[in-house]
């Protein structure tokens, strides 16, 4: 088939890709988007077949990689989102650089020249590097997601510098390999074997709350690697594909931090939110709050008129969303204007409540952003926060605080708050929250499924 | 003029323009979407699985053949499980807007 064929037909399946992501826009189009991203796949694999030879070995891998992903796509719970993701981050970064090891074996199965120019080797070295990390790095968010691994950061003296001295080390070696005449494995190797060895040390001192910024970045981190890997084999569907996944793991990363009000940098610095510092918080005096039990929220709740519910990781790590979606209907039926209300972070990755709220089948025109909704709270009876506690903490208007300036969903404006959590402990930022200790808050304590199964029996 | 402009220079005027179109197309991603977003994207990214056929396909069977192959696995599995489960998460999308209806 000729080149320029193959060019186009490449360039169809560019399109279908962009044509995918413009379907996100809204709920009603994303499915066909999602179909024109398949076909845009089918159309880049299918022409590319065209050109390699060992179909028998490309295509029964294929058929092994779909028997896997399908298997995993129909199991995984929806709450398990999060780690699935960073699995999948990973295996892009490990592709990538089992790509970038065969081009540096052979050059010549993917028509570069025997010995390659100094220009492809900076494309390959770049192409390793991210992918290398990629893979690291989502190793350790996918062991932190799926709790194999301690959410809590892990910091030691002088973290950053040795990062710092390493990446030198790294860009030593890729400068080591760009200018030796011949293939130089040595400088290969020992580049990507650092590589992997940062993205470790990068992403374990991030504690676990910050996971929705972390997992956007290796999002971008994999686009990047997929475009760098197409660089160096001079392939503009890679180039094409892996900067718009590139740019669309930046923008969530911008998103998620700006939620939080912290600058990127000193998210991906890490060390926030150490388990050290929640008890230094403590000013002596012991701040009374009053607690009781699901069946007064239940009165409370079925006495309203309007009722806001605010969701956070505790529903997703309770697997609450059914038993919330009940509760949703039982206030609906009594006449009872009910909405949901989503923090940006909310959970683990961006987009979590929404999804889980989906599965529950809770309809989404009751599903309300941040923005949408924070001029309601006032006009609000009741407002029941289920394991959130950082998003609605008014400490975020107070100067000084350690979250000032971010972002809250306004709880403590609302006329009677409840709170469902385990124990009076303090959220990820170590930080005591006010709106526990109002006079108009009532605390309920307990498993968020238990205590909202509770409610609707005694609704 | 084209024929004699480095082919570095004519991938990077690819990508630099792709960049701007992906910037501005995931702006308009609805934030409910955003999850379906990211495994949607992570599909995308497995376009490495192209690189990893040329790889898999040369015609020297050395171990570099072998290592194609097992990229080939890696990205299908993304390819697969990518797509599979965006669809599976928009379905739920679906359901809710047919109830919101009714």
């Amino acid at each position: 088939m000729s080149v320029n064929f193959i060019a186009l037909a490449y360039l169809v399946a560019a399109v279908f890709f962009i044509l995918s992501l413009k379907g996100l826009s809204s709920p009603l189009s994303a499915r066909r988007g999602n179909l024109l991203g398949m076909l845009g796949m089918a159309i880049a694999v299918s022409t590319t077949l065209t050109i390699t030879g060992n179909w028998g070995l490309i295509l029964g891998c294929i058929a092994i990689g779909a028997i896997i992903g399908s298997i995993i796509a129909q199991r995984i719970q929806m709450t398990a989102m999060p780690e699935l993701i960073a699995f999948m981050h990973s295996l892009v970064g490990l592709a990538a650089v089992f790509i970038a090891i065969t081009a540096v074996n052979n050059p010549a199965s993917f028509d570069l020249p025997e010995i390659l120019p100094t220009g492809n080797k900076l494309e390959l070295f770049l192409g390793t590097f991210i992918g290398a990390m990629t893979w690291s790095g989502s190793v350790i968010a996918f062991l932190k997601l799926s709790g194999r691994m301690s959410g809590a950061p892990i910091i030691f003296g002088g973290q950053h510098m040795i990062n710092l001295l390493l990446a030198i080390v790294m860009i030593g070696f890729g400068l080591w390999f760009f200018f030796s005449e011949a293939t130089n494995w040595t400088a290969f190797s020992a580049m990507t074997a650092i590589a992997f060895l940062l993205g470790f040390l990068i992403i374990i001192p991030i504690g676990g709350a910050d996971m929705p910024v972390v997992i956007s970045m290796l999002n971008s981190y994999s686009g990047w690697a997929a475009a760098g890997i197409g660089f160096s084999l001079g392939n503009p569907m890679l180039i094409i594909a892996g900067s718009l996944v590139g740019s669309s793991g930046a923008i969530l990363s911008y998103i998620m931090c700006k939620a939080m009000n912290r600058p990127f940098l000193s998210v991906i610095l890490g060390g926030f939110g150490s388990d050290g510092g929640s008890q230094s918080v403590d000013d002596g005096t012991q701040k009374s709050y009053r607690s009781g039990s699901a069946d007064d929220a239940a009165f409370l709740m079925g006495n309203a008129d309007s009722v806001i519910i605010i969701p956070g990781y505790g529903l997703a790590v309770a697997r609450a969303q059914h038993a919330v979606k009940e509760l949703a209907q039982a206030l609906h039926k009594k006449g009872i204007n009910v909405r949901f209300a989503i923090h940006p972070v909310a959970g683990r990755m961006p987009g979590h409540m929404n999804v889980l709220l989906a599965e529950a089948e809770i309809p989404y025109e009751m599903v309300q952003e941040m923005d949408e909704i924070n001029s309601d709270f006032p006009n609000t009876d009741v407002v029941l926060v289920l394991g959130a506690n950082d998003v609605v903490n008014p400490a975020a208007n107070v100067q000084g605080s350690p979250i000032y300036g971010m972002p809250i969903l306004e709880a403590y404006k609302a006329r009677t708050v409840m709170v469902v959590k385990r124990s009076m402990a303090v959220g990820y930022a170590g930080l005591d929250n006010d709106l526990f200790y109002m006079d108009k808050t009532m605390m309920v304590f307990g498993d968020a499924k238990k205590v909202v199964e509770d409610m609707v029996k005694a609704l | 003029m084209i024929g004699e402009v480095d082919p570095t220079i004519v991938n990077l005027t690819i990508f630099v323009l792709a960049v701007f179109v992906g910037y501005h197309v995931v702006w308009n991603v609805t934030p409910a979407l955003h999850t379906p977003l990211m495994s949607v994207t992570n599909a995308i990214s497995s376009i490495i699985l192209v690189g990893a056929m040329l790889a898999a396909g040369s015609t020297e069977a050395d171990w570099g053949a072998w290592l194609g192959a097992a990229a080939v696995i890696l990205a299908s599995i993304n390819v697969f499980g990518g797509f599979l489960v965006t669809q599976r998460m928009l379905e739920m999308f679906k359901k809710k807007d047919k109830k919101g209806k009714a």
